[in-house]
């Protein structure tokens, strides 16, 4: 049941480095993290790879398999034929650090630009009370395991490095959206979403959903829902002139909390 | 990308240059569950704090829990109360466990849920918007607070988001978000640092992007590292999980409690081999998920024993009725605590009724519409399906036991987590006593939350009593650190890490394993000492940046500390109680229910004591009858028990919900 499957990886660092060939052992049923640890323990000791559970839980051996970004852990080599040369290369989104290990940085600082979670602090400790069917929603997007699959697709960062300062990428939009959506939180980040985290860049090619790992709809339940509630707040007329005339503050004529109840 | 350590320039004050010093007051060593609470505990009350993390922020171990986290809320079953999740904890542990901290555990939880709740958790919800609650092994009533199968993920992203949320805070007020909480992410700790007195005086490690080596100079460390898991070779455990916070305590002078007692959790995939170890979350069975053999027997029932006999059911019927009836039926025998099913599951498969690749079958496909599957067990159905061909809404998963916590730990005061070493402290899975023998499915998230919370506060407190003479790194302790991790570096012609750390975990699963005897056991022990000296030999090829063959060069130290002290403790207690089970010794003995094996390092020689269990308060004991005392405890115990013990336990337990 075992073949040698023939691998090229990208190693080197800081930018430079080359593919280089390796033959592994493959058995039945073993993913691409398999191989790539059995090279590791056999051929090339140093080689660079981030991992953790091998088990798609923590989203951290991110990488680009034959040109398609995956998580090594999850993708099997029966999904393969015994002849194809597989090229694993690193993320091509951010910088490499060493081999198929890059510097994502990039997503902790983005991840800090968001304002975090605030509840009604009226509210004591075990007195919230939510129904299932309004959790649900930012559930689906809590299950992201940041693989930052989706911020290295994302075209508008990957073929554009210079709107990483105004583009907060897929994950974050979405992160924006569960806070939107938690039936908990009073705060409001529609104009932050469009005018700090580039919301507008996203044209919903849906790249993102396509990879996503945990097969959450970003696209169709996080980012198309989060575009309408900021044309809403922007473009509807009556809201506009609602806010022009009584001037109260954006939590009291905002019709977010309209929204969450629905 | 061959950028070794550049060469040791030493200043006049002895220090070198290669090494960066950055000062904390508290420093975390872990981002998991208890880390991550410790971390923003010692924020909260002031302190400067670092969090060490062997890897990404927000990847720990913690992510892979999945069943939920146990707190008598009483939101599905009002009966529910501390007092009933404290003898189910106990029972759990074979009463080995602290009393003080099961006691502490039952209280706080609650609370430490509600808070996750007050920090953005979305945990799943009952009909009237309470937070749900599912059964599990060992827990009398629904407790586990849950999201789906993916807890553990839930708990880690919003702990994290809570660090990220103070860090806003600290942007506005201190000018920086790091000015008061920083997360070191994929920075690895090697040795402890104390000072000329015997203190906590700091940590030296290296940044896994550069290479560099770096202390962290602080009068209190709080280590949150986990557990051993890859000392074994089939383990649910991540790939950070070699035992470095034992070893660093074992190496600063603290001691671990009961290192025999490893959990090998029932339910694990076994095929693919790939695979292997990778975990099936205890719900299938709490959401009503059977065991059967080969015969497609439900054959639990067989494996009930004694002390447990009057709260399990007898027959499938009233199993069944159960999951609806709860308070007038008995338990399925299937939500046994963990080490009795992982001990039937063997039997059964040792008498030749398994699975075909060695498991056992574990079935909800014939007893939850597909739908209700798919709602509950999302996580379960896209594992098997993607990593094995198998519809679990349609037919049964094999599965069979893997290794999946340690009990032991260092030991600790129960109360704020220090050791016995001053400014060290320990919480989670890496710290002793809580769990006993055997833990229960549920208390180990809940255990993170009440334990990490209260070293915080406990390093807090410390440093507060120390006075302005604050303990300084004594610079030779950081000079032998730097020389023993340039070491494999520097060899090149030492064996390879990798197939001393596989040769390891083929003696401990083989040889220490989920059953044990004397003679394997004394076997596995003279392997050990041959393995111990190839391991001190390994070289590493390449430079310090990133390279993994160095890290698991460095790990191994740790990881054949942890190998000795369980297979040490394995042959000294000579009896079978929760995660540890001797072939040639088997049931429980009320005499050993009496002794704490302590392992110490004394040179390079691991060293083993036996030291009386903790006292249970006369309060905590009434709340037992004296018929389910009389079954763990000797007789000269059961005569000294205050006279109304065991009377008080049925009122005690309807006077607070």
């Amino acid at each position: 049941m075992s073949y040698t499957a023939a691998l090229r990886v990208w190693r080197g660092d800081h930018g430079q480095g080359d593919l280089a060939d390796y033959s592994v052992e493959v058995n039945e049923g073993e993913v691409v993290l398999d191989v790539l640890h059995r090279l590791q323990a056999t051929q090339a000791g140093d080689l660079a790879i981030r991992w953790n559970c091998k088990a798609g839980k923590c989203g951290s051996c991110s990488m680009e398999i034959n040109g398609r970004p995956r998580l090594a852990c999850m993708t099997r080599m029966s999904t393969f034929t015994e002849e194809e040369v597989l090229t694993i290369t690193p993320l091509r989104t951010f910088p490499v650090i060493r081999d198929l290990v890059t510097d994502v940085s990039f997503n902790y600082a983005k991840a800090r630009e968001v304002p975090s979670f605030t509840p009604d602090p009226s509210v004591g400790l075990g007195e919230f009370r939510m129904q299932q069917t309004d959790v649900q929603r930012s559930q689906e997007f809590r299950k992201c395991i940041e693989c930052f699959l989706c911020q290295n697709t994302c075209h508008v960062i990957r073929d554009h490095a210079e709107n990483e300062n105004a583009f907060a990428g897929p994950r974050f939009l979405m992160r924006v959206t569960e806070l939107e959506m938690h039936p908990a939180d009073t705060a409001d980040r529609r104009d932050l979403a469009q005018e700090e985290l580039g919301l507008g860049y996203c044209n919903i090619t849906k790249c993102c959903t396509e990879v996503c790992p945990e097969n959450i709809k970003i696209t169709d339940n996080a980012l198309i829902p989060l575009k309408e509630r900021v044309a809403g707040e922007k473009y509807d007329p009556l809201v506009w002139l609602g806010s022009k005339i009584f001037r109260r503050p954006r939590e009291a004529s905002s019709p977010k909390a309209a929204g969450k109840q629905s | 990308m061959t950028d070794i350590a550049p060469p040791a320039v030493q200043h006049s004050d002895g220090q070198h240059s290669d090494i960066e010093r950055i000062p904390y007051d508290v420093v975390v060593i872990g981002a998991g569950g208890s880390g991550l609470r410790a971390a923003i505990e010692a924020r909260l009350a002031g302190k400067r704090t670092a969090i060490i993390s062997k890897s990404l922020f927000g990847k720990a171990h913690t992510v892979m829990a999945e069943g939920g986290c146990a707190a008598a809320m009483g939101n599905v079953n009002p009966n529910d109360n501390w007092m009933v999740h404290f003898r189910d904890t106990m029972r759990g542990g074979k009463f080995l466990n602290n009393p003080r901290m099961a006691e502490l555990h039952a209280k706080e939880a609650p609370d430490r849920v509600y808070e996750l709740e007050a920090w953005g958790a979305l945990f799943d919800r009952t009909k009237d918007g309470k937070i749900s609650q599912r059964n599990f092994g060992g827990h009398e009533y629904p407790r586990l607070a849950h999201v789906g199968d993916r807890t553990g993920l839930e708990m880690i992203r919003t702990l994290q988001q809570k660090v990220v949320a103070l860090q806003q805070e600290d942007a506005v007020s201190h000018g920086d978000p790091e000015a008061m909480i920083r997360v070191y992410a994929e920075t690895t700790i090697t040795r402890l640092i104390k000072d000329g007195e015997g203190r906590m005086a700091g940590a030296f490690g290296y940044i896994r992007e550069t290479g560099r080596f770096v202390v962290f100079e602080a009068p209190a460390v709080i280590l949150a590292t986990g557990g051993i898991g890859k000392t074994f070779k089939v383990s649910s455990n991540s790939w950070e999980y070699t035992g470095d916070g034992h070893a660093l305590a074992l190496l600063a002078g603290a001691k671990l409690l009961n290192m025999e007692f490893v959990q090998f959790h029932p339910t694990h995939m076994v095929w693919p081999i790939s695979v292997r170890g990778l975990l099936v979350t205890e719900s299938v069975r709490g959401d009503g998920g059977v065991l059967r053999n080969s015969e497609g027997k439900r054959y639990m029932f067989g494996y009930v024993p004694d002390v447990f006999r009057a709260q399990y059911a007898e027959t499938e019927e009233e199993a069944d009725r159960w999951y609806s009836d709860p308070d007038n039926n008995r338990r399925p025998p299937e939500l046994l605590p963990r080490d009795e099913v992982a001990r039937a599951n063997n039997a059964e498969v040792k008498a030749g009724r398994g699975s075909p690749h060695g498991g056992v079958f574990l079935d909800i496909a014939s007893r939850l519409p597909a739908e209700e599957i798919l709602r509950r067990l999302p996580s379960m159905y896209h594992q098997f399906k993607e990593l094995a061909d198998v519809d679990i809404t349609k037919e049964p998963m094999e599965v069979g036991p893997a290794q999946h916590y340690v009990m032991g730990g260092v030991e600790v005061d129960p109360d704020t987590g220090e050791s016995c070493v001053p400014g060290l402290f320990a919480a989670g899975e890496v710290s002793g006593g809580m769990h006993g023998s055997n833990r229960l499915g549920g208390n180990s998230l809940s255990d993170l939350l009440v334990f990490g919370r209260r070293s915080g506060l406990g390093a807090a407190e410390y440093i507060g009593r120390l006075g302005p003479k604050l303990p300084v790194a004594d610079e030779g302790e950081i000079e032998a650190a730097r020389a023993e991790a340039l070491a494999p570096l520097a060899r090149t012609d030492g064996e390879n890490p990798y197939t001393v750390h596989a040769e390891v975990q083929d003696t401990m699963s083989s040889l220490v394993g989920i059953i044990r005897t004397e003679t394997e056991i004394k076997k596995a022990l003279a392997e050990l000492e041959t393995l111990d000296g190839r391991a001190q030999t390994v070289s590493a090829q390449g430079g310090s940046a990133y390279n993994p063959g160095w890290h698991l060069a460095l790990d191994m130290r740790n990881i054949m500390l942890m190998a000795k002290c369980v297979a040490t403790a394995a042959l000294e207690r000579q009896e079978s109680r929760g995660g540890h089970t001797r072939d040639d010794y088997p049931g429980m003995r009320p005499d050993w229910r009496k002794i704490n094996l302590v392992c110490a390092l004394e040179g390079d020689e691991i060293t083993i004591t036996r030291q009386p269990t903790p006292k249970m308060r006369d309060d905590l004991i009434a709340l037992f009858d004296r018929s389910e005392l009389k079954k763990y405890l000797s007789e000269d115990e059961m005569a000294a028990m205050p006279p109304e013990a065991g009377v008080a336990a049925s009122a005690a337990s309807e006077e607070s919900h």
